[in-house]
């Protein structure tokens, strides 16, 4: 433990915003890609990357394949047993874990600098060489269910679930959960979890970022040796998925769930992908309606002028496909009508009206001045730099970011809002007790 | 070290001040803490310090309502506030640069806030709301009862967001006697992380908040919890599919000897939980409850609770029982797992492992400002100032024989509460 010697760091510089000048960036042979920023603020390190393999990738008769196979890296591999593994990471204070998303699946690490050979070395085992324990898929699986069993009780969760079958067509990965269903999971064997470890993940097209107190040159020497030879899967992955036509109409779908106290409800449509060029348009919207300050428009509306409701605000998630653009609220039974009325209201206002200059100049500073205090853990930093190399953003993204955001216009707005949110034609997922 | 570089001074109305200048820091973060929550609430008020927390959002003169929200995230900053049992908290981080407005913000309303009739309905509503989707959860159902059961007399018997009748009823003057009596610079807890010149923001702090008159003595909390003289249970019923199990123990206050042996304990237990409340703990998959429960296929995940407090509070350890299983078995392991802490000492790797998880989760914790200024404030609230020095060092020389003693003193049958929630739509076997 060398938390006291190293003090002295504490006073070197501090780190600016992320750029191709201290971001340092390999390809290793087999295609992984790794990036590097040094910062010696603390003496501590973390490991982010992505492999491009994630629930679009599974059959929907197996929905939660991904997210199943994710969790069972960590579950033993050709050397280690899934006691050894923990043991091993945990007796140092460090941390790694798994979590697939719709396009890609994602690690995430933390440790003291001293240690991170040994965190490298267990990341490249678990990811080369498990070996999905029968015992541990069985173990999983009964986990899964439990918590299958849990969501069926959480209305936030159910309103969700209810928002996507509204949402997007039959068929469409979007439209299903990621954790799967209890019937899915039951019929996922650990044949279906090798074959889909086996087929499908590969360094190519991955990306490691370390951040910390490290010496570059190390660290990629480290993963050089310890991932330098894992080979390619000889199957290409495409990893996109099909174009969604908006909702024409409201579609709607209500789940009673008996002794509730509180109605969660989400309400929206498909929006658009990662590199779609309405993107910033579409984030500056989603601030203005219900991001900015205490939640923008919504928040305004729906909690500070009427009293309706704990939270109101809205989300806009983007992937490799057009994620759900949302409004989602927490609101007493009794008032579940008003709260729609009010969701709606600010969508059409949106749709319409210009937003006033000085709205716009205020969330455009938001979302530029947020910068330094989302760059400022290494954490956020790794969060950063993966996000430019999985949607190809250029490594001086962050540093033309204020451009971009300050050239978005409120007519850009008023056309971005009325392209994808209508309020008239929305899906709408309800999950809460009987209304009064 | 996070207390590395601290100045610490009083001003003359009694408002303590800790700056730690980070000066190459592009941001900073200021915390305003009042030594008030739910332990200073009486029955009839329950929940009234997080109720005043709310109504100082509501804006002042010269900051009408949004107004402050406005110009904070207009700079790029956030801010929030947090209510717990001893404190409220009121915090900005911003660049640096813009630090100033944070200052404003918390001398204005420190004094300032008007508690308007129209803002207290209002917001009445949206804490019965915030209520109605904490009781949505099962969890927060049982451990609110749970609490009640296993203390009788101290006002920790209530969670902060208070009981119901209580939010139907506590009036507008109410809430404005709590804020006049307990929100004043004697009362409070300045502290400032980051990118500034100590001096210059000593000076204008004392501007600030300087012509601001001390508050009258605030009223103490007399209430002390009798011994527990025997187990108690609690059985509470819901919608749901899942059953819970908790098990509460009294457990000592933050300031009191035995807390760091109890902190190397928890550690064996559950792993060593995060510093500061914008990190989530670590998973710890190699720790004795979750051997003995989650590998065991008892339970879905097992988790512990201990708050470093002013005055003793609970000890808990609560698990997600597996479909098809019993809350007894539950139990039962929880319980087997605590009587072995007190039976034979702990092993030297499993105490260096312990010591080294809670070491590293101090290094962690403090990377951002944010953090460092909560942590620095906390320890000024809820302890002293020495005890964020000394975590280390106390931490580093627990033995084992140590968590031992703990373990008999704390984690006996006649010292604890145990709770299940019974879900009344139950499709996986018996209960």
């Amino acid at each position: 433990m060398q938390v006291t010697s190293r003090r002295e760091q504490r006073a070197e510089r501090h780190p600016a915003i992320p750029g191709p000048e201290d971001i340092s960036r390999h390809v290793l042979p087999n295609g992984l890609v790794v990036l590097i920023r040094e910062n010696h603020v603390s003496p501590s390190v973390v490991i982010e990357g992505y492999l491009p393999v994630g629930s679009v990738h599974e059959p929907s008769s197996l929905a939660g394949l991904a997210s199943f196979v994710a969790s069972m890296l960590m579950r033993g591999t050709e050397t280690r047993t899934f006691a050894q593994i923990n043991e091993e990471i945990e007796a140092v204070g460090a941390s790694l874990s798994f979590g697939s998303g719709r396009h890609s699946t994602g690690f995430s690490g933390q440790c003291l600098s001293e240690d991170l050979e040994l965190l490298i070395d267990i990341l490249a085992d678990v990811l080369q060489h498990p070996v999905f324990p029968l015992e541990h898929v069985e173990r999983v699986r009964g986990q899964r269910l439990t918590a299958l069993q849990e969501r069926e009780n959480d209305t936030r969760q159910m309103a969700g679930l209810a928002f996507r079958e509204m949402a997007y067509p039959e068929g469409h990965p979007y439209r299903l959960a990621m954790t799967g269903y209890p019937e899915t999971i039951r019929a996922i064997t650990r044949e279906h979890l090798v074959d889909f470890y086996q087929r499908l993940y590969s360094p190519r097209g991955g990306a490691i970022a370390v951040v910390g107190a490290v010496d570059t040159a190390r660290v990629v020497d480290l993963l050089a040796s310890k991932l330098g030879r894992w080979q390619p899967a000889v199957e290409i992955t495409a990893n996109s998925v099909a174009p969604v036509p908006p909702p024409n109409e409201v579609r709607r779908k209500v789940i009673v769930m008996p002794g509730k106290s509180q109605t969660d409800l989400m309400l929206g449509a498909p929006g658009l992908a990662r590199d779609n060029p309405d993107y910033h348009a579409a984030v500056l919207a989603n601030t203005v309606l219900g991001v900015f300050g205490m939640m923008g428009r919504l928040g305004e509306n729906v909690r500070e002028r009427q009293g309706l409701a704990y939270y109101a605000y809205s989300a806009l998630e983007v992937d490799k496909g057009p994620g759900p653009w949302v409004a989602i609220a927490g609101v007493a039974p009794a008032n579940v009508d008003r709260a729609i009325a009010s969701i709606e209201e600010e969508i059409a206002r949106m749709g319409s009206e210009l937003v006033p200059e000085e709205e716009l100049a205020d969330s455009q500073a938001f979302l530029t001045g947020s910068l330094p205090l989302r760059l400022e853990t290494n954490d956020g930093v790794a969060g950063a730099i993966l996000d430019m190399e999985w949607y190809e953003l250029g490594l001086d993204y962050l540093q033309r970011y204020p451009q971009l955001i300050y050239s978005v216009t409120s007519e850009q707005i008023r056309e971005v809002v009325a392209r994808y949110l209508r309020p008239d034609a929305y899906a709408l997922g309800i999950a809460g007790p009987e209304g009064e | 070290m996070i207390t590395d570089g601290i100045v610490r001074t009083k001003l003359d109305n009694g408002l303590t001040v800790v700056l730690k200048p980070l000066v190459q820091s592009p941001v900073a973060s200021l915390f305003l803490w009042y030594r008030v929550g739910s332990r200073n609430e009486v029955d009839g008020r329950t929940g009234i310090s997080h109720w005043v927390e709310h109504m100082l959002f509501k804006g002042t003169e010269q900051f009408p309502p949004g107004e402050a929200d406005r110009l904070v995230a207009r700079e790029g900053g956030y801010c929030n506030a947090m209510t717990h049992l001893d404190w409220t908290a009121y915090f900005e981080t911003l660049p640096a640069d813009r630090f100033d407005l944070a200052l404003r913000i918390e001398a204005d309303r420190m004094t300032n806030s008007p508690f308007r009739e129209e803002d207290v309905e209002s917001e009445r509503m949206v804490i019965i709301s915030e209520r109605q989707g904490y009781e949505n959860d099962p969890e927060f159902l049982l451990s609110e009862s749970l609490i009640a059961v296993a203390i009788t007399v101290h006002p920790y018997r209530h969670e902060t967001i208070g009981w119901p009748c209580d939010l139907q009823s506590i009036t507008r003057d109410e809430l404005y006697e709590h804020y006049r009596t307990y929100y004043a610079p004697n009362n409070a807890n300045l502290v400032a992380v980051g990118g500034f010149d100590p001096d210059a923001l000593l000076k204008r702090i004392e501007e600030l908040f300087g012509p601001i008159p001390p508050g009258p003595e605030v009223p103490p909390v007399r209430a002390v919890e009798p011994p527990q003289r025997g187990e108690r249970r609690v059985i509470v019923q819901g919608p749901g599919t899942t059953t819970y199990v908790e098990i509460a123990f009294h457990a000592p206050p933050a300031a009191h000897e035995d807390f760091f042996p109890f902190v190397v304990m928890d550690a064996v237990l559950d792993g060593a939980r995060a510093l500061g409340v914008f990190r989530s703990s670590p998973s710890s998959r190699s720790t004795r409850l979750y051997r003995a429960l989650v590998e065991t296929d008892l339970a879905l995940e097992v988790s512990t609770s201990l708050l470093p407090t002013i005055d003793p509070y609970l000890y808990s350890c609560g698990a997600t029982v597996r479909a098809g299983r019993r809350a007894e078995e539950v139990e039962a392991a929880i319980l087997r797992e605590l009587q072995r802490l007190a039976e034979e000492p702990v092993r030297a790797e499993e105490l260096a492992k312990a010591i080294k998880q809670t070491q590293a989760e101090f290094v962690y914790g403090s990377e951002s400002v944010t953090d460092q200024a909560y942590w620095l404030g906390f320890a000024e609230t809820v302890v002293s100032p020495q005890w964020l020095d000394e975590y280390l060092d106390r931490v580093e020389a627990v033995t084992a024989a140590d968590i031992q003693r703990v373990a008999q003193t704390y984690l006996k049958p006649h010292n604890r509460t145990v709770g299940w929630f019974v879900p009344e739509r139950w499709n996986g076997g018996e209960v």
